[in-house]
C-alpha cells in the first residue's frame, strides 16, 4: 500500500492524517466564481456538511494604513474608494467628515443634504447588488441583471458630480468640489421615479418564492448576543435583532433632521439579512426624497452652496488659479499637502453598506496622519463564518457568504 | 445614570486607583489609560459593571511611538456601550522589547482577528490568543511592518536606478 498513498510533495502543508481521515478538505477560493472577491475557505466536508470551516484573508492587502502614513489628506480619500467599492462615496465622505471633525469645519446644511443624497445612493447600490447576489447564488439569474441598470444609473449620477464610476473619489473636505448640475436631478428625478417600481418588481421574484425561501430561511443563522460578540454592525447586526445604526445613534451629517426607520429582523439568518436590505432601500429612498425636498427649499444665495469656507482645505476656483496669486499659492499647497493638521485624535464612524465603518485618525500636526486605522466591517464580522456555517451544506455556505456582503477590498486594506 | 466623563473617570478611580491616568476627553470621547497588566481587568470591569456595561468592541489597534522609551507601543481599545450610546477610549502601552500583552477574546470574539492583525503589523505578542498568527501579510515574513522604523519610500530620493519611473 505505501507505494500506491505517498504523501504529496506540496508547497501546502496537509494536515496530519488528512489522507487516511474520513472528512474531506475542499478549498473554497481564492478565486471561486462563488466567493465574489479573492479570499479563501478551507472547509472541512463530510458529505455534504460542513464540519468546519477556516477562512484565510489578506491575498489583496495593499498596506493603506501604512500608505496613509505618507499622504497628506486629499491623497488618503482614493485610498477609501478602495475598501467597500460598492459604495465608495460612503467611504469618501467618511474619511471628510473625520477630516472636518479633526479640523473643527462646520459644513452648511445644503451641503449635508446633497452628502445624504449621495451616500444613500451608494447604500442602494450597495445593497443591491448584495441582494441580488443571494439570488444568484441561490439560482436565479434575472434579478440580478434587471437591477443593474438602476446601478448604472447610480453610477451615472455619480459621474455627474465627480466624473468617475465605481473608485468615486467624490467631494473635499468642507464639501463637493462643484454643484449638482441639472442633469444630475434629472437622473436623480428618474431614479426616484422608476426605482420604487422596479425594487417592488424584484422583491416580488424572492420574497415568496419557494426556492428562495427554502434555501435561505434558518442558513447562516447568528443570534443577537453572539452577532454583537463578534463585533456585528450594519444590517448583518440588525437581521439579528438589534437595532444600532450609526446614522441614529451618532447622527453625522444632519441625519438627525429626517425620519426614517430601522428596519430589524429577528432570526439572523440569510432571509433576515435580505429582508433587512430590502427595507433600507426604501427607507433610504424615504431619506432620498426628504434630502432633495429640503434642498429644493433653499432660495436665493444659499442654493448655491456646495462647500464650507475652508481656504486651507478646499481647492480656490479654476479661473482664479489661473489670475489671482492668493489662489495659485493655496491651490500649490493643497495639492501638494503643505499645510500642517492640528494635532489630536479623532474617531469617526459612519453606517457604511455592510456595517459600522470607523477612521481613527492620530495626527501629531504634520501634513499626513501619524497613524490611521480604519474599522472595517466585513473584516470583523468575517470571524463568524466558520461558527455560522458549521453543519450546514456546502451550497448554504456560499449563499451565507453572499448574504453577509462580504468584500475583500475592505477585509484586507 | 448618565455615563459623563467625570462619572466614568470616578468609577474607575475608585475600583483600580492611581493605575487609571491620562485621563482625557478629545473630541468628545473619554480617553484615559492603564497598565498593561491590568487590560484584562479593566476591560472586565467594563464589561461586567451593571452600570457601565461596554460590551462592543468596536475596535482595536496599535500605534508605535519609537521616541517613548519602554512604552513604543500603544495598543488602543475602542469600546462602546450600546444601550446608553457612550463610546469611550482605553489605551495601554507596552515595551517593544517584550511586547506581552493578555488577549481579549475570551471576553470579545471580535478580538481575534483584530489581535491577529494588529500582531501581524505591530509584533504585539497576545498572551492566550487561540491562534496568534499572520492574516493579512504572508506569514514567512519576519518583521512587523507598521513600525516606523520602516519608512515608506522617500519620494525625493535619487539613488535608486529606475529609469522606467523617469527617475533615471
Amino acid at each position: 500500500m505505501s507505494e500506491i498513498i505517498h504523501q504529496p510533495e506540496h508547497h501546502v502543508k496537509l494536515p496530519e492524517g488528512s489522507i487516511e481521515k474520513q472528512t474531506t478538505t475542499l478549498n473554497l477560493g481564492p478565486t471561486h466564481p462563488a466567493t465574489h472577491g479573492v479570499f479563501q475557505n478551507i472547509l472541512e466536508v463530510d458529505g455534504e456538511r460542513i464540519v468546519s470551516a477556516d477562512q484565510t484573508v489578506g491575498y489583496i492587502h495593499r498596506a493603506f494604513e501604512k500608505i496613509a502614513e505618507r499622504r497628506p489628506l486629499y491623497q488618503i480619500t482614493p485610498l477609501t474608494d478602495r475598501l467597500n467599492y460598492c459604495s465608495s462615496p460612503i467611504n469618501n465622505m467618511g474619511w471628510h467628515m473625520t477630516c472636518e471633525k479633526l479640523l473643527g469645519v462646520q459644513t452648511p446644511k445644503r451641503v449635508d443634504y446633497l452628502r445624504i443624497i449621495i451616500m444613500e445612493l451608494a447604500r442602494i447600490s450597495d445593497h443591491l447588488i448584495c441582494n441580488s447576489i443571494v439570488g444568484v447564488d441561490s439560482g436565479a439569474f434575472s434579478g440580478f441583471l434587471y437591477v443593474m441598470q438602476y446601478r448604472e444609473l447610480i453610477y451615472e449620477i455619480y459621474e455627474e458630480i465627480c466624473g468617475s464610476r465605481l473608485t468615486t473619489n467624490i467631494g473635499r473636505i468642507g464639501g463637493f468640489e462643484r454643484n449638482f448640475t441639472p442633469t444630475a436631478f434629472q437622473k436623480l428625478d428618474r431614479f426616484l421615479a422608476e426605482y420604487p417600481g422596479v425594487l417592488k418588481e424584484f422583491i416580488g421574484l424572492f420574497e415568496r418564492n419557494r426556492i428562495f425561501m427554502e434555501r435561505t430561511i434558518g442558513g447562516g443563522a447568528i443570534s443577537a448576543d453572539r452577532a454583537l460578540n463578534y463585533g456585528f454592525t450594519g444590517p448583518n447586526l440588525r437581521a439579528a435583532g438589534v437595532d444600532y445604526d450609526v446614522r441614529v445613534t451618532s447622527p453625522y451629517s444632519s441625519y438627525d433632521d429626517f425620519q426614517f426607520d430601522i428596519p430589524v429582523g429577528s432570526t439572523g439568518d440569510n432571509y433576515d439579512r435580505w429582508q433587512v436590505r430590502n427595507e433600507e432601500m426604501w427607507q433610504s429612498l424615504r431619506i432620498i426624497r426628504q434630502a432633495y425636498e429640503k434642498v429644493k427649499a433653499f432660495t436665493g444665495a444659499e442654493a448655491e452652496i456646495y462647500h464650507a469656507d475652508v481656504p486651507e482645505y478646499y481647492l480656490p476656483p479654476k479661473k482664479d488659479v489661473y489670475t489671482k496669486m492668493e489662489a495659485l499659492i493655496w491651490h500649490f499647497k493643497i495639492v501638494m499637502g503643505e499645510i500642517d493638521m492640528p494635532a489630536g485624535e479623532v474617531y469617526h464612524s459612519v453606517e457604511g453598506g455592510n456595517g459600522e465603518l470607523g477612521f481613527y485618525l492620530i495626527s501629531d500636526g504634520g501634513r499626513s496622519p501619524y497613524r490611521l486605522h480604519f474599522r472595517r466591517p466585513c473584516f470583523i464580522y468575517y470571524q463568524a463564518y466558520g461558527e455560522i456555517t458549521k453543519g450546514s451544506m456546502i451550497s448554504d455556505a456560499v449563499i451565507t457568504m453572499s448574504s453577509l456582503n462580504l468584500i475583500a477590498g475592505e477585509m484586507d486594506a | 445614570m448618565d455615563l459623563s466623563p467625570e462619572y466614568l473617570q470616578s468609577r474607575l478611580t475608585e475600583k483600580f486607583g492611581d493605575a487609571v491616568t491620562a485621563v482625557d476627553t478629545p473630541y468628545g470621547m473619554f480617553t484615559f489609560e492603564v497598565p498593561k497588566e491590568l487590560n484584562l481587568k479593566v476591560l472586565q470591569f467594563l464589561y461586567d459593571d451593571p452600570e457601565l456595561q461596554f460590551r462592543f468592541l468596536t475596535d482595536l489597534c496599535a500605534v508605535h511611538y519609537p521616541e517613548k522609551k519602554g512604552r513604543e507601543l500603544a495598543l488602543v481599545y475602542h469600546l462602546h456601550n450600546m444601550r446608553k450610546n457612550v463610546r469611550i477610549r482605553m489605551k495601554i502601552y507596552t515595551d517593544i522589547n517584550q511586547p506581552d500583552v493578555y488577549t481579549a477574546t475570551a471576553l470579545f470574539s471580535s478580538a481575534n482577528w483584530q489581535e491577529r492583525e494588529t500582531y501581524d503589523f505591530y509584533g504585539i505578542n497576545f498572551v492566550g490568543h487561540p491562534n496568534l498568527k499572520r492574516i493579512l501579510n504572508v506569514e514567512e515574513m519576519d518583521y512587523f511592518p507598521l513600525r516606523k522604523e520602516y519608512p515608506l519610500e522617500d519620494q525625493t530620493r535619487i539613488d535608486k536606478d529606475d529609469e522606467m519611473f523617469g527617475r533615471g
